[in-house]
């Protein structure tokens, strides 16, 4: 039970399908729809960990208000996934924890 | 630096920012529009270009299938459409600090209409933070960007006509609901119907919400009335949901997927950067910006419309955004006195029709108190993590406001800047010191509104050094 998705889609992507990597790991999805929404349909329907008490965070307004889905995309970080769409390739890192600056 | 100058900047492409520049645009004034989404639409018509292609479009509903021909006439308009562009300070001048695509840009103009729509009340209940946990009109968001629901039947909390809606999109869409928590409070319809005769102006949709319920009621999952109190459970993922109600009644039942709601509140964060003076709305239970009757704030040349000026539902926005643009087409000798006078009469019109059913809606779906006044353990501050306890415990040390609170606690500090907790901040203190809500305030809002790299305001500097 625990590692049912949360969500599904109601229809095939058909001609639209992409891929995206999330943590690494190939997952479908489809050209235009959000990063957050995609992470909602996996089975660990989580974006990020919270900076203070690690616990785990998953997508919550979908509108740019809550800032839960925070994820690094193609390498930049803090960036909010319901406002972005995926493309083919993207690459999609999940936050844990407090984040460190890097290069 | 500049991006660019416009005579006006409009922040916002939903109802009334997409109506204020076709009519902006229409009567000879420049006009930039940027806003968050990859489309215009703002939340109500959200992902409409893509799904008026498809057979999605139907099951959706009249009301969401308007934003067709309003997001084709917003394209050929004339003004300049910067979509995914995430605004992080404004001011007056004014200039507009802007990320599209991880480069930052200033925007210049004369005049701005902000148009940056509502969102929803924050519910702060204990494990509303558990994944799993959503708002109502996140799922909406999901049905209509990605057509998509919750995998197993899923439960519904709350009150105003939004659930309704969804739940009624849902099961056209062929999804399933495990039960309704309805949270309105009893002796709501009594108090609500002392506004039916003003309300009678907008009958149709008074019928068009009680045939949403009706058929809901057949539909024959569970409806308990007259919940109090929620309470979301599980290890990394909501589990266990349990509930009670005003009569002491309760369960507790497996759930995977909750959705909440309890109204909307004007997204208020750009006027309080601007410095536009904000009032308490008694019947909203909201701050609104002061606005004068073309919806100018009191900083010269802002002008504030659709839901951001106060909840005013789809029918409001749209004359609410061509007014702000009549009154700065005559400002800018685009349009003599008379006839922006003469126009304006004709939305205004159509603006007090539009509000005929707020007063009764106001008051059947009125946040319940507990919305308020969460338990102890409940993180107020979804970022920092701050519960209502903590904040409880301080807020009777002196009598501190809002920023004082958040300079102790870091409540507010977050990358929300305040979105989620602000409410229940002020409500809290505002109890525990014996003071109106409105005495309390909110917290200073500060730049940047949203997150932003170094590298973002790096290429705002080469781009400055290089002009």
């Amino acid at each position: 039970m625990k590692d049912a998705s949360m969500f599904h889609k109601l229809h095939d992507p058909g001609l639209s399908a992409v891929t995206v990597y999330i943590d690494g790991q190939a997952v479908a999805a489809e050209a235009g729809e959000s990063v957050a929404a995609v992470l909602l349909r996996q089975p660990a329907g989580w974006s990020r960990t919270t900076p203070i008490s690690e616990s785990p965070r998953a997508p919550y307004c979908m509108m740019g208000v809550c800032f839960e889905c925070l994820v690094e995309i193609d390498g930049k970080g803090s960036v909010q996934g319901c406002l972005t769409p995926v493309r083919e390739g993207m690459s999609i890192i999940r936050h844990m924890g407090v984040r460190r600056l890097s290069a | 630096m500049n991006g660019g100058h416009s005579d006006v900047l409009i922040v916002g492409a939903g109802p009334a920012g997409m109506a204020a520049a076709v009519s902006a645009a229409g009567l000879g004034l420049s006009v930039r529009v940027i806003d968050d989404q990859v489309a215009p639409g703002g939340q109500i018509w959200r992902g409409i270009e893509a799904v008026a292609a498809s057979p999605r479009l139907a099951r959706l509903g009249d009301a969401y299938g308007e934003g067709v021909s309003r997001a084709a006439a917003f394209r050929v308009c004339g003004a300049l459409y910067e979509p995914q562009s995430q605004l992080w300070q404004i001011e007056p001048g004014f200039r507009a600090f802007v990320t599209r695509d991880g480069e930052a840009r200033v925007f210049t103009a004369t005049a701005v209409i902000l148009a940056t729509g509502a969102q929803e009340r924050p519910v702060p209940f204990p494990g509303w933070t558990l994944p799993g946990v959503l708002t109502a009109g996140a799922a909406q968001i999901l049905l209509k960007t990605a057509d998509q629901v919750p995998e197993k039947p899923v439960w519904i909390a709350g009150c105003g006509p939004l659930p309704l809606l969804y739940m009624t999109q849902l099961l056209a869409a062929g999804g399933s609901i495990a039960g309704f928590l309805d949270t309105t409070p009893r002796g709501r319809m009594g108090a609500a119907l002392r506004h039916l005769p003003g309300g009678l102006r907008r009958l149709g949709d008074l019928v068009k919400g009680l045939s949403w319920s009706r058929a809901l009621q057949r539909q024959g999952f569970p409806i308990i009335r007259q919940v109090t109190e929620l309470r979301a459970e599980g290890e990394g993922r909501l589990q266990r949901l349990s509930y009670r109600t005003a009569n002491g009644r309760g369960d507790s039942v497996p759930a995977e997927v909750l959705l909440v709601h309890e109204g909307i509140v004007p997204n208020i964060h750009a006027p309080l950067a601007l410095g536009c003076d904000i009032r308490w709305h008694e019947g909203q239970h909201c701050y609104v910006p002061v606005l004068d009757e073309w919806g100018e704030a009191s900083q010269a040349n802002v002008f504030i419309v659709g839901d951001g000026a106060g909840i005013g539902g789809m029918e409001a926005c749209e004359p609410r955004g061509r007014l702000a643009a009549l009154r700065l087409a005559a400002r800018m000798q685009k349009l003599g006195e008379a006839a922006a006078d003469a126009a304006a009469r004709k939305e205004r019109a159509a603006l007090s029709r539009a509000l005929a059913l707020r007063p009764l809606l106001d008051t059947l779906y009125a946040p319940r108190p507990q919305v308020f006044a969460p338990a102890d353990e409940t993180l107020v501050c979804r970022c920092e993590e701050v519960t209502a306890g903590e904040l409880r415990s301080r807020a009777v040390q002196g009598q501190p406001g809002p920023n004082q609170i958040k300079a102790f606690t870091r409540a507010g500090m977050g990358p929300c800047q305040g979105r989620q907790c602000g409410y229940t901040v002020a409500h809290i203190l505002a109890a525990a010191q014996n003071r109106s809500v409105e005495d309390v305030g909110f917290y200073r809002i500060r730049p940047p509104l949203k997150p932003v790299t170094l590298g973002e305001l790096a290429s705002l500097d080469e781009q400055e050094t290089a002009a």
